[in-house]
């Protein structure tokens, strides 16, 4: 109750709050502009805008949602309905690095989970978590469409196939 | 069209779904995705029927009803064991995650999914696994969030995004994550949201205010009643216990508000229940100024039997007190509590209303309109469900184009928008600054009201030549006024709406002119103006003179006796004009129910009942006469309608005839005797002692609780049943329990449907007009011959002067509305007061946004207000913020000086 | 042997446009520029019985019928790649666009030509970040060319094309979901009718074709529709591109006739079993079709042949399932895919499928009991087509439905022994 009365004081604060958006960059703008340019409505390039923001920063915070919204003439909650529906659109931080190991069935049957534990116990974290100093975030990933080279992996864009266990290490020196 | 509903044939209309066949058949069809005002769109898969190719076949296929049209002769099966099993699983499935919190749940016994669960005879759970949570979200003083109760039906998103056009509300994320909320938590931002607790099967999203003294539907007594809190009228359910107004809820009108309501509806009626309202009468100037009745009418007497009486009406007091009131002090002393520029908008309007020359257009004309013009009024704030309605119009030509197109019924709503993506019907909004519903115009424009009128008459000139004289017009309104004209001009049910809100005539005669010049046999156009108070067009109506000729009166005739009704004359006219009169009077009566400026004035006060206490007839802004019922029984109190209490002084005049206290309807048909402008009105309700089979139609429903203990702590012995000798309706829970008139429709329920859902047992069809038709009269007859009326009144260009503003008012959706002001939880979303003028006028005052400005109006110094800037709003126009609570009358439309103060 | 589409792909090179042209690349193009109408390249299509290859196995030649085509027809129309290609055990798409992306292109103007569409775009899934840069490039390369863009190849006819890359969400692969994506909205799926070829992409006329069907239409065009029926063993025209994985020899992707024998696939392309390996099952075409077993390993792999057997041609890419495989731990893996995948739109999908998945993962743990199996047969059955929104959950349900009937012992042992039989 408390709480929820404090936040009908800030009522009036909160369009103070929302004026100062975290603004987007040239680089961004004129991405995003050139996106605009090739589909029918401003709001269709949504999906291209978040990607070009998650490139520059990683991850889409609560301030990026709001900049793009307002560059497309949008509301933060319609940009937020679309960036939480893909899982590829990270709504939170990720470390440098994104290790997106394949879960799905040929992999399974090829041992990806061996290769799971290995992870697990190299970077000490678990599915949807980042290492301490920040460097891998490790996400379960569906089908990385290598089937015929199972376990798959990938690493930012990286594809790494018949993946083995001995290999990590040297794989994972590489992105540190 | 005849069709085949398990071995039954029933006749059904063509077009619509197999869902919505069933249900106007009376059949029992589970549902929760759909909605009729909203359509269909597949997802919850509750609706689930089998359709079979002919009689032989016995196999048939499982399809959602809400899904596939009706087709002639077509079979189908409700009972069938495989469509029933997968009814019963997809509940199963709903309930695999929905918690047992039903005893604490405020949907609870009013639970669209309570009822669904039991129709379809889901009881035993098998799902063995922990259920997921969610977080809630703080959404504002309005709506409580609990999606642990979500069943994912996408009801709230659809209605709040795409019917209401919300942008704050939303689905996110995926599969069985799905989440219903707001990006961040925050106020919601629609002032439709309060429509989320009914749209909304179960309990995620509830009327927040009615958790403040929560009572479950079954223990609510519930009457129907008219909104007063804007000229438009929707009709709400008001309910009550304990004394208190405990929530309003929509009460279904197919012409009018259909499914919804406005938030300054649904949440202005805490007033009712205000610290401030007033309930005793008071003699002011002796040691104990509480009086009892008698003293009161004792004390009345002296100069009421005597004296020369003045009556001053009131735009929100029902029919009946206003024409007690005029009954009391004789025609010639009756005047309308409102100043002579709002007299005169108001009586040009009714002219043209009841000249019958256009149509008068309903909520719903307006939301089938194929095009629509608005001139001059803020409909956004001033009556924001007749904007919602124009949003309707907008989408709906749309989806009716798209339907053509692809061949899809326009009820198959996500394909319809899918096709139909980003176009609009026609919509102008000629307006002195912008509002939300720009978003939607295909045409916006925004200058002062005299530009407006020289706009809109150059259109009706381009839709009738010749009867309009309109030369000095420049090139480029030539033109914005022929664009919109020749769309006008393919339309084929526009309507043109305005209002009274920029107390301009010309802006009104050139909405009229349009409206007339495109009315033809081919063409049927209506017309909507909007007006200030709920009952603003009845007391027009009522043709009385303004209150500054009341003034002139009392100033002029000295020692007049003046008897005030409901209204709050220092919100109404300025200070200034309110003092002289109020100086000029010997004797003082005010007759209102919430303390206020003017009842400070009063040598006697008496409480007046509200909507909730008291039973009366509003007419809307359309002309529509409705009927609202009293909810709280006000047995012991002195709180009755300012109707009764003017009869009763009537009866203390010496002339008169011992006058019995009169029913309502019977004032009414004093009133239509009176003035055949009414005529009609009587209609709105039946007398007050009809019955059904001998019944009357019960208050209560057929579970209310507690009646022999709720007053225990009184009384032990249980009272008798406040009786209500003013209509049908009776305080208790017995009596005729079948479907009732429209009118007197106290609560939707139903053997099995116990939810707000149930409507649908009241409809001809779902969404269509309640059994035995809507209710309201409409009093203004369309004419088919044309008589003519049509203005030529073109004015001069605005003229910008540096040191005189054009004032005007401005309206806030939620914060405006003298009686809904009262209610805390709008309170807390009503802007504070400010002044508001163009970045031009900002830079000719030499101030900047925030400084404290001053207003001085002939002589008479306002209200220092901060400044804002408006960068629609156009140069020389200053509006202030007008409807607040606190707010005081002013010269709306005049000049005014604005000078900082430092 | 004919292999039209892979005849030119050496593993791990990219066909460029020079390299596509030296081997004939585009003459289809020219051809019908100059002799055929729209309409006579639909013809020409629809007599080759060219089928589609995203899993759903529609005529292309009667899809693309259903496009209005009159002078009133509404403009832009639309056509578009489905490259998505996400549904687990298949990567056969994959092969073309890395391989001989202008093969795909030409059959993309070729398909865009006999709607007349004015713009097409390649959806492509983001993990396919090689194929990402090589379709870059083609369709600049093919801009420069004067293949698409304004007035293409002098013919007077506009054709844009783009390429969007998708982040993620296997959903976005059912095509109305796909235009969805495009539209830059949540990919959820949209009823039908109305179909996109008269209501697709923002509301306009759209045909959705996968990778692999588009990839064949300039060999139609070359070679004539006798010939493309002639290249197959069976009653469905053409050569097919089957996969295999799982414990298997030589896991890969490689085309052959139509109606090629699941035997033949598996064991002479593939190798056979790994050492020391059986098979137990398959899924012949994807994570979405039924399982089949070694009894099925001479059925033709056709559409009508695998239909008849029980199962679904689908993607055509084979996954197998070996002895030392849980089948329930198999099962298990499949559902969580598909509830995760799941876009939540529908109540059966969106609150069925976790609760299989809860389930199977029981099961796996010992946890199961007899009533588990009644659960899990009631969701085969109340999950299928019709029910839900659209073919994603009843996909869902077709391994799971097959398991139970050809490996429900190991799913009673499950119950009976509390606990893996496959495990330790
Ligand atoms: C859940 C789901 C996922 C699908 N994913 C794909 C896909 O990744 N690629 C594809 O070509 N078709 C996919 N399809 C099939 C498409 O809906 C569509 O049928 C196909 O793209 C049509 O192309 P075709 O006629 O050339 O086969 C999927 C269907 C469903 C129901
Ligand atoms: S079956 Fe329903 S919930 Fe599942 S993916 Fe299709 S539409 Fe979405
Ligand atoms: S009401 Fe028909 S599917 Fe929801």
């Amino acid at each position: 109750m408390h709480e929820s009365n404090l936040i009908l004081e800030q009522k009036h604060n909160d369009h103070a709050h929302m004026e100062k958006k975290e603004l987007l960059t040239e680089i961004e703008m004129r991405a995003i502009d050139h996106e605009i340019s090739m589909v029918p409505y401003k709001k269709a390039a949504v999906i291209e805008a978040l990607k070009i923001v998650q490139k520059q920063r990683r991850w889409i915070s609560d301030e990026s949602i709001d900049a793009i919204a307002n560059y497309l003439e949008m509301s933060a909650a319609e940009v937020d309905s679309v960036a939480t529906f893909y899982n590829l659109i990270f709504r939170k931080p990720v470390g440098k690095h994104v290790i997106l190991l394949c879960d799905s069935i040929s992999c399974y049957v090829m041992g990806y989970g061996k290769i799971y534990e290995a992870l697990q116990k190299q970077l000490n974290i678990q599915f949807g978590q980042t290492t301490k100093d920040n460097l891998f975030t490790l996400l379960p990933n569906v089908c990385l469409g290598c089937c015929d080279h199972a376990p798959a992996m990938m690493i930012d864009e990286d594809l790494y196939e018949d993946v083995k266990e001995e290999q990590l290490d040297r794989i994972l020196e590489l992105y540190k | 069209m005849t069709i085949h509903i398990d071995n039954k044939t029933y006749t059904v209309k063509a077009g619509k779904n197999l869902l919505e066949a069933c249900l106007a058949q009376g059949l029992d069809l589970p549902y929760f995705c759909w909605h009729p005002a909203m359509g269909s769109v597949g997802a919850c898969r509750q609706c689930a029927v089998k359709v079979y190719k002919d009689e032989t076949d016995t196999k048939g296929r499982l399809v959602m009803s809400c899904m596939e049209k009706v087709t002639d002769g077509l079979y189908l099966s409700i009972d069938d064991k495989i469509a029933k099993a997968f009814r019963e699983q997809v509940i199963e499935w709903l309930m695999t995650n929905h918690p047992h919190d039903c005893p604490v749940c405020d949907e609870g016994g009013a639970c669209h999914l309570q009822d669904m669960t039991v129709m379809t005879g889901h009881d035993y759970r098998r799902y063995k696994y922990k259920k997921r949570t969610y977080t809630n979200q703080y959404l504002g003083p309005l709506i409580n969030h609990e999606m642990n109760r979500c069943i994912q039906c996408y009801r709230c998103v659809r209605y709040y995004r795409d019917y209401a056009g919300g942008g704050d509300l939303n689905v996110f994320a995926a599969h069985n994550h799905i989440y219903f909320g707001r990006e961040k938590d925050g106020v919601l931002q629609s002032p439709f949201s309060g429509n989320l607790s009914e749209v909304c099967p179960t309990g995620v999203f509830t009327d927040k205010t009615l958790k403040e003294h929560y009572t479950r539907k079954w223990d609510l007594t519930m009457a129907p009643s008219v909104c007063h809190h804007c000229s438009v009228g929707c009709n709400t359910i008001a309910a009550e216990r304990y004394g208190e107004l405990r929530c309003v809820l929509n009460r279904y009108n197919g012409d009018v508000n259909g499914y919804f309501l406005c938030d300054r509806g649904r949440f202005g009626y805490e007033f009712v229940n205000s610290e401030n309202r007033i309930k005793q009468a008071l003699i002011r100037n002796r040691t104990n100024e509480a009086a009892k009745e008698d003293e009161v009418m004792a004390h009345l007497q002296q100069f009421i039997s005597t004296g020369k009486l003045i009556g001053v009406g009131s735009p929100r007091a029902s029919m009946e007190s206003n024409f007690a009131l005029m009954q009391l002090v004789g025609k010639e002393n009756f005047y309308q509590g409102v100043s002579e520029d709002e007299a005169y908008v108001n009586r040009l309007v009714v002219e043209m209303l009841s000249s019958g020359c256009v149509h008068s257009a309903s909520l719903k004309d307006i939301e089938q309109a194929d095009a629509v013009v608005v001139i001059g009024e803020d409909i956004w704030n001033t009556a924001p469900m007749l904007a919602l309605a124009v949003r309707q119009a907008v989408v709906k030509t749309a989806a009716a184009e798209a339907s053509k197109s692809v061949q899809a019924p326009v009820w198959l709503d996500s394909a319809i928008k899918e096709f139909a993506q980003d176009e609009k019907g026609f919509l102008a909004t000629l307006t002195i600054t912008t509002s939300p519903l720009d978003d939607l115009a295909t045409h916006s424009w925004h200058a002062a009201p005299d530009e407006l009128a020289r706009l809109a008459f150059a259109i009706a000139a381009y839709l009738q030549p010749g009867k309009i004289d309109n030369t000095d017009i420049n090139e480029e309104l030539l033109s914005r006024a022929k664009t919109i004209a020749d769309v006008l001009k393919k339309a084929k049910n526009p309507v043109v709406v305005t209002g009274t809100s920029c107390y301009n005539d010309n802006v009104i005669k050139s909405a009229f002119d349009i409206a007339v010049a495109l009315n033809t046999s081919e063409r049927k156009t209506a017309f909507s103006c909007v007006m200030r108070d709920c009952n603003s067009m009845g007391l027009a109506m009522m043709e009385a003179p303004s209150f500054n000729v009341a003034n002139e009166a009392v100033k002029k005739n000295g020692h007049a006796a003046a008897v005030i009704l409901e209204n709050d004359l220092y919100r109404n006219v300025t200070f200034g004009v309110a003092n002289d009169f109020f100086n000029a009077c010997d004797h003082i009566v005010v007759l209102d129910s919430l303390h206020n400026t003017t009842t400070q004035k009063a040598h006697v006060l008496l409480p007046a009942a509200t909507f909730a206490d008291g039973d009366g007839t509003l007419v809307n802004n359309e002309g529509r006469a409705q009927r609202f019922f009293q909810v709280i029984p006000n047995a012991g109190s002195q709180v009755q309608e300012s109707w009764r209490w003017l009869r009763k002084m009537q009866s203390l005049k010496s002339h008169a005839v011992n006058n019995h206290a009169a029913f309502p309807d019977e004032l009414l048909h004093e009133l239509e005797t009176a003035l055949p402008q009414f005529k009609g009105v009587t209609e709105v309700s039946p007398q007050h002692d009809f019955t059904i089979h001998g019944e009357r139609i019960p208050r209560e429903p057929h579970r209310y609780s507690g009646r022999t203990a709720m007053l225990a702590n009184k009384n032990v012995s249980e009272p008798k049943p406040f009786s209500d000798e003013d209509s049908p309706l009776s305080f208790t829970m017995e009596g005729y329990r079948g479907v009732p008139p429209p009118m007197m429709t106290p609560f939707f329920w139903s053997p099995g449907w116990n939810s707000v859902q149930s409507v649908n047992k009241y409809q001809d069809e779902p969404g269509g007009a309640l059994r035995g038709d809507d209710s309201g009269v409409q009093l203004f007859k369309d004419k088919q011959a044309d008589n003519g009326l049509f203005f030529n009144d073109v004015p001069g260009s605005f003229v910008i002067a540096k040191d005189r503003w054009l004032l005007l008012p401005k309206y806030d959706t939620l914060g405006s509305g003298e009686l809904s002001s009262y209610s805390l939880a709008l309170q807390a979303l009503s802007p504070d007061p400010f002044i508001c003028v163009s970045p031009g006028g900002l830079h000719v005052l030499g101030v900047q946004e925030g400084d404290p400005l001053q207003i001085t109006d002939a002589g008479i110094v306002y209200d220092v207000l901060p400044v804002k800037v408006d960068k629609d709003l156009c140069d020389g126009v200053v509006l202030i913020s007008a409807g607040l609570r606190g707010s005081i009358g002013m010269n709306w439309g005049s000049r005014v000086k604005l000078e900082i103060r430092n | 042997m004919e292999q039209p589409l892979t005849k030119n792909i050496i593993t791990g090179n990219t066909l460029s446009l020079k390299d596509y042209e030296q081997a004939g690349g585009y003459a289809a193009l020219r051809k019908v520029l100059k002799d055929n109408s729209p309409q006579q390249v639909q013809q020409i299509v629809k007599d080759s019985g060219l089928k589609g290859r995203g899993g759903a196995g529609f005529s292309t030649g009667i899809k693309w019928s259903f496009v209005p085509m009159d002078e009133n027809a509404r403009h832009p129309k639309y056509l578009i790649c489905n490259a998505d290609e996400m549904e687990p055990g298949t990567f056969k798409d994959r092969l073309l666009l890395e391989g001989n992306p202008h093969q795909l292109l030409e059959g993309m103007i070729l398909a865009a030509y006999a709607i007349k569409a004015d713009i097409s775009y390649v959806f492509l899934r983001w993990a396919y970040r090689k194929a990402a840069e090589i379709m870059e490039k083609s369709i600049s390369d093919a801009y420069a060319a004067g293949y698409v863009g304004k007035n293409v190849l002098g013919s007077g006819w506009n054709l844009e094309m783009y390429l969007h890359t998708g982040v993620g969400r296997y959903i976005c692969g059912e095509e109305t979901a796909l235009l969805n994506a495009l539209e830059g909205k949540r990919a959820t799926p949209r009823a039908k009718p109305p179909f996109p070829q008269v209501s697709g992409l923002y509301g306009k006329p759209t045909i959705v074709n996968n990778v692999e069907t588009l990839s064949c239409l300039p060999h139609i065009i070359n070679n004539g529709a006798d010939w493309f029926r002639s290249l197959s063993v069976s009653e469905d025209s053409g050569t097919k591109l089957y996969g295999v994985s799982g414990k298997v020899k030589r896991p890969g992707v490689w085309e052959l006739p139509l109606g090629t024998t699941m035997r033949e696939i598996i064991e002479e392309y593939a190798g056979g079993m790994t050492n020391g390996y059986s098979l137990k099952g398959v899924l012949p075409g994807g994570a979405s079709t039924d399982f089949l077993t070694e009894q099925h390993l001479d059925i033709k792999m056709d559409y009508t042949s695998v239909a008849a057997a029980g199962s679904r041609l689908g993607t055509g890419t084979i996954v197998v399932m070996d002895d030392k495989t849980c089948p329930v731990g198999f099962v298990h893996n499949l559902q969580h895919f598909f509830a995760q995948e799941s876009c939540g739109w529908c109540t059966p999908c969106r609150e069925g499928l976790p609760w299989v998945e809860r389930i199977l993962s029981g099961l796996e743990k010992g946890n199961g009991s007899p009533e588990d199996m009644e659960l899990l047969q009631m969701h085969t059955q109340y999950l299928g087509p019709g029910n839900t929104y659209c073919a994603l959950a009843p996909g869902a349900m077709e391994p799971l439905q097959s398991a139970l009937k050809y490996f429900r012992e190991d799913f009673v042992r499950h119950i009976e022994e509390y606990k893996c039989p496959y495990e330790g």
